[in-house]
């Protein structure tokens, strides 16, 4: 049983080690759901609203990606950002933006699987308005993309979800070096290994806490935009 | 006054709508002309709301060929729809009509000013900044006809426009109607209420099982009916 007290002491006392940790964590995953939103959002939308053969397919393909296995997501960038691999010229393997890169991958399925479904749900209620005001493609999807907002939030908050409970991929691309690649979910990981259960708390504590607060900071949003836009 | 419009006249020709085996539309022949008001009325499926949408571009015939000013294809441009459960976009009252306005390609300098007048127009000026979604039924439907004007349409369609309003909120819309008629915009409207076609219809096509049974003025329609259809719609017996 680890002793509560300690690890609530690491979290209350700001121990430096621990708050990098947090911070990286954070960057690490918010970049990643603000590249897969850029991505999955204008995907999810042009796959709801444009007809094409092996559509369904896309679809199905799509919705299975939300079940991606992070190691595998995790071999694969590996492999893309080796010294041999396509891009291992870039340097980056072992590094904070190798660990963006594999969860962006984790998590633009998720954002445009969910997106997909919003903007189609949409796009029947709005369908024989904008076809009347005669709008183009792109005035139909940033209509929709802008109306659909508040639904989006909830497709950006199970991309973080993915992000930041992640552990499996970024361990193989990060390598959880300390004070470089380190983030929560790796430090948990190791530190569970190692026996000192106290820090793993004390940053599991955090991460709960941050989830739980990031899910409350944007249903408060989405109420209060809900309420102004109806 | 307006100009007249390359829209008009609206001329259907031989038009049938099928869905699958299901015949929508029965080689419909006629003619939307510029005046008063033309109301289609018949009983529910009888392919109002059809014809509507075929005549503003939205759905294509199955067989026939329809004509805006005597050319086919033309892009809705100038011409306007209101459903009968207009779709109301997340946005405040004036955002919508703003909206309308921008896809009408209106510059935006002047979106302000037209909001503004068209939002006063329905009555709707005290409730600019109200969540379009929250407005009564009545209070979305006009919003939903100033959306439709923001277009400034030559020729503005309307399907069952007044269905599940109450009297007064019925009014407030056949109120905007009339004045939109006296602009010269040509106004083409599916009702099955009987006491509002009478009220606004200048002429009226009586359509039954998707085909046209009776075309007249409204009040020769209405004193003197041709058709054994028409006398018993009119006579408020059930028509089926």
């Amino acid at each position: 049983m680890p002793n509560d007290v300690t690890a609530l002491q690491l979290v209350l006392g700001g121990d430096p080690a621990l708050f990098a940790i947090v911070w990286l964590s954070l960057y690490v995953s918010l970049s990643a759901v603000a590249l897969a939103a850029l991505i999955g959002i204008p995907l999810g939308a042009w796959i709801a609203l444009t007809k094409f053969p092996g559509r369904q397919g896309v679809i199905v393909l799509l919705n299975a990606l939300m079940g991606l296995p992070p190691v595998v997501v995790g071999l694969a960038v590996y492999l893309a950002l080796s010294r041999s691999g396509p891009l291992g010229a870039f340097g980056l393997l072992f590094t904070a933006p190798a660990m963006i890169i594999a969860q962006t991958v984790l998590v633009t399925p998720i954002i445009a699987a969910l997106t997909r479904q919003t903007i189609e749900d949409l796009w029947i209620e709005y369908r024989d308005e904008l076809t009347a005001m005669n709008l183009g493609p792109l005035g139909r999807v940033t209509a929709l993309i802008w109306d659909a907002r508040f639904s989006l939030v909830t497709a950006l908050l199970a991309g973080f979800g993915r992000a930041a409970a992640e552990v499996g991929a970024i361990i193989i691309v990060g390598g959880n070096i300390e004070g470089f690649t380190r983030t929560m979910t790796t430090a948990i990981a190791l530190e569970t290994s190692k026996g000192d259960l106290p820090l793993a708390v004390g940053l599991g504590l955090v991460l709960i806490a941050i989830v739980i607060a990031v899910n409350a900071l944007a249903w408060t949003a989405r109420r209060a935009g809900e309420r102004l836009a109806g | 006054m307006r100009a007249p419009s390359s829209e008009l006249p609206i001329v259907f020709d031989g038009v049938t709508v099928t869905a699958g085996p299901v015949t929508i539309l029965d080689r419909i022949a006629l003619t939307l002309a510029p005046g008063a008001p033309t109301v289609l009325i018949g009983p529910n499926g009888s392919g109002k709301s059809t014809l509507l949408r075929v005549a503003m571009g939205l759905l294509a015939p199955s067989r026939g060929r329809i004509t805006w000013g005597g050319l086919e294809n033309v892009p809705p441009l100038k011409r306007a729809i209101v459903f009968q459960r207009p779709a109301m976009l997340r946005r405040s009252a004036a955002a919508n009509i703003r909206f309308a306005l921008r896809a009408a390609g209106m510059p935006r300098a002047e979106h302000a000013r037209r909001t503004g007048e068209l939002l006063e127009h329905v009555g709707l000026g005290h409730l600019a900044d109200r969540a379009a979604r929250k407005l009564s039924g009545g209070e979305q439907q006009r919003l939903a006809l100033a959306r439709a004007l923001a277009r400034d349409p030559a020729v503005l369609f309307l399907d069952e426009p007044t269905a599940s309003l109450d009297p007064t909120a019925t009014k407030a819309v056949e109120d905007i109607i009339r004045t939109v008629s006296e602009r010269n915009i040509k106004v083409v409207m599916a009702t099955h209420d009987l006491g509002e076609a009478r009220r606004l219809a200048g002429d009226v096509v009586m359509l039954h099982r998707g085909r046209i049974v009776e075309t007249a003025a409204a009040a020769s329609f209405f004193d003197r009916p041709q058709t054994a259809e028409a006398k018993t719609f009119l006579a408020g017996e059930l028509l089926v």
